[in-house]
């Protein structure tokens, strides 16, 4: 079963789905969207370092874009730059270097367009064993720090002066998204991982009023959005990270219908 | 006075930082069911004189005694970010596990108990206070620390809360330290008020710190004669909805 290439994108959007769900919602609350892009970005530089020095390329997306996430955490305390010109500015340096690496491994035929919005053809048993792995491993230790991460997400001077030392847990968030856009790369894409994350969560934001409410509607929504935009793309023949993002978009303009109506009886 | 009722005592505790003192040679006393209030002008070191008897600050000058470990603490401005749904029910088990009686308790005493399943973003300033002050007396603490409860608080809702925290000193026998700036109604419901300018600049009971030539200097003339005005007993109470709930006297 695992031969058919359908079957085996499925599996894997599953797993994603599973984890993009809860990550989002920080990444929603922390308002980090912008930093969830730029180690995105980071994640072409990891990929075309891998084809370079053949080496696995979720291991080098990894710490490629742990790397980055940590550098920017450093430079965010030591420069005099606010934090949304520092993005862009590591964002965009990264994206560059790796188009100019590219540039360089023109002896290679390189599918650039898979990178950018994934490519489920190329989703191989090995990546389903690294997806489900990869993504357990998140789930277990973002449960792990969940209380401490959430209280520092709603009020960082609460959560320092009752010891919960958010600076480490929010450090090992920054981590913990590094590995999702390792693990997820090949099938959404550098440039859309982060509609993933977001998208399915605005979507819950607007149905929900509790936060575990929430984190289950974003994984129900992430899970709605890989099953639909991987059949769309299976029977029109779309790129499979757009289609995902598309239906996650559709769903989200579906629950404003909802927002609209709660606002009226109001 | 009893020394085994003190909770916090600071002997000549300072902090040395970046080449000046932030705050030097504070002589301080927290007894179990009473109110110190840390007054003074901005920056005249009175929230980090209130973390050197939480406890915050790794190297200080001058000593600490600390005879409990039981310590709640509200920082100055919490503000929370609409995009997070969170009940004020959620908000009470942040960071701390409790029993569903403590919570109510809790909610009960400082009036918002209604408000339990409310969204935090729908509460108005002064309700949000209530719900801080219940976040932060649910556990039973020996010693509270407030840092500028009043906060975006209307003048009806700071009497109103300063009347809360003197209630909740004496149903819970808490020792309290409560930080302002705004002098005037703090006065009240406080035992003994700590003048701060960098250093202790005068103590005494409510009265005296008034009266005191330093006192003047620091804020003037006016303020003084402002305190005595608002220095009358208040003959009812509201509830947080603003309701008269009970006279006094």
């Amino acid at each position: 079963m695992l031969d058919d290439f359908l079957v085996r994108a499925i599996i894997a959007g599953i797993g994603i789905a599973l984890v993009t769900g809860p990550l989002g919602c920080f990444v929603v609350w922390r308002r980090l969207s912008f930093f969830g892009d730029t180690l995105a970005h980071s994640a072409l530089l990891g990929v075309l370092l891998s084809i370079s020095l053949n080496i696995n390329v979720s291991l080098t997306i990894f710490v490629v874009s742990s790397l980055v996430a940590l550098i920017l955490l450093r430079l965010e305390k030591s420069t005099n730059l606010a934090g949304d010109s520092l993005l862009g500015l590591i964002s965009h340096s990264s994206l560059a270097i790796g188009l100019v690496i590219l540039g360089f491994l023109s002896f290679i035929r390189f599918d650039v367009l898979g990178v950018l919005f994934g490519d489920i053809l190329s989703v191989n048993t090995n990546d389903l064993l690294f997806i489900w792995i990869g993504g357990g491993l998140i789930l277990a230790v973002l449960f792990y720090i969940w209380k401490p991460l959430f209280a520092s997400t709603v009020n960082y001077e609460l959560a320092e002066a009752e010891g919960m030392n958010p600076e480490r847990v929010n450090a090992i968030f920054t981590i913990l998204l590094a590995a999702l856009i390792a693990i997820s790369i090949k099938m959404i894409g550098v440039l859309l991982i982060t509609g993933l994350l977001i998208i399915p969560t605005a979507m819950a934001r607007n149905l929900s009023n509790n936060p575990k409410q929430m984190v289950v509607l974003s994984i129900i929504g992430g899970l709605l959005s890989v099953f639909i935009g991987l059949y769309a793309s299976f029977e029109i023949n779309t790129a499979s990270g757009p289609s995902i993002v598309v239906v996650a978009l559709i769903l989200f303009i579906l629950s404003l219908l909802r927002i609209g109506k709660k606002n009226y009886e109001k | 006075m009893n020394t085994s009722d003190t909770l916090v005592r600071l002997s000549k505790a300072g902090i040395y930082k970046d080449k000046k003192w932030l705050v030097r040679d504070v002589d301080l006393e927290i007894n179990r069911g009473k109110i110190v209030t840390l007054i003074g002008p901005n920056g005249s070191g009175k929230t980090t004189t209130a973390k050197i008897a939480l406890g915050l600050y790794k190297s200080i000058s001058g000593n600490v005694e600390r005879n409990t470990q039981n310590i709640s603490y509200v920082p100055q401005k919490v503000s929370i970010d609409w995009t997070l749904p969170v009940r004020v029910i959620d908000f009470m088990v942040l960071t701390q596990n409790l029993k569903q009686d403590d919570i109510s308790e809790a909610l009960d005493l400082t009036g918002v108990k209604h408000l339990k399943r409310s969204n935090l973003r729908d509460l108005s300033g002064g309700e949000f206070q209530r719900v801080l002050l219940a976040r932060a007396i649910a556990k039973k603490p020996d010693l509270l620390v407030l840092d500028e409860p009043v906060q975006g608080v209307d003048f009806t809702g700071e009497v109103a809360l300063y009347s809360l925290i003197k209630e909740i000193s004496e149903k819970l026998n808490c020792g309290i330290l409560l930080i302002s700036h705004d002098l005037h109604v703090v006065m009240s419901a406080t035992d003994y008020v700590v003048c701060l300018n960098g250093h202790v600049c005068c103590c005494g009971t409510p009265k005296d710190v008034a009266q005191s030539k330093h006192y003047k200097e620091l804020f003037g003339e006016k303020s003084a004669e402002l305190l005595s005005i608002y220095e009358h007993n208040h003959d009812h109470v509201h509830s947080s909805d603003g309701n008269i709930i009970k006279e006094i006297k």
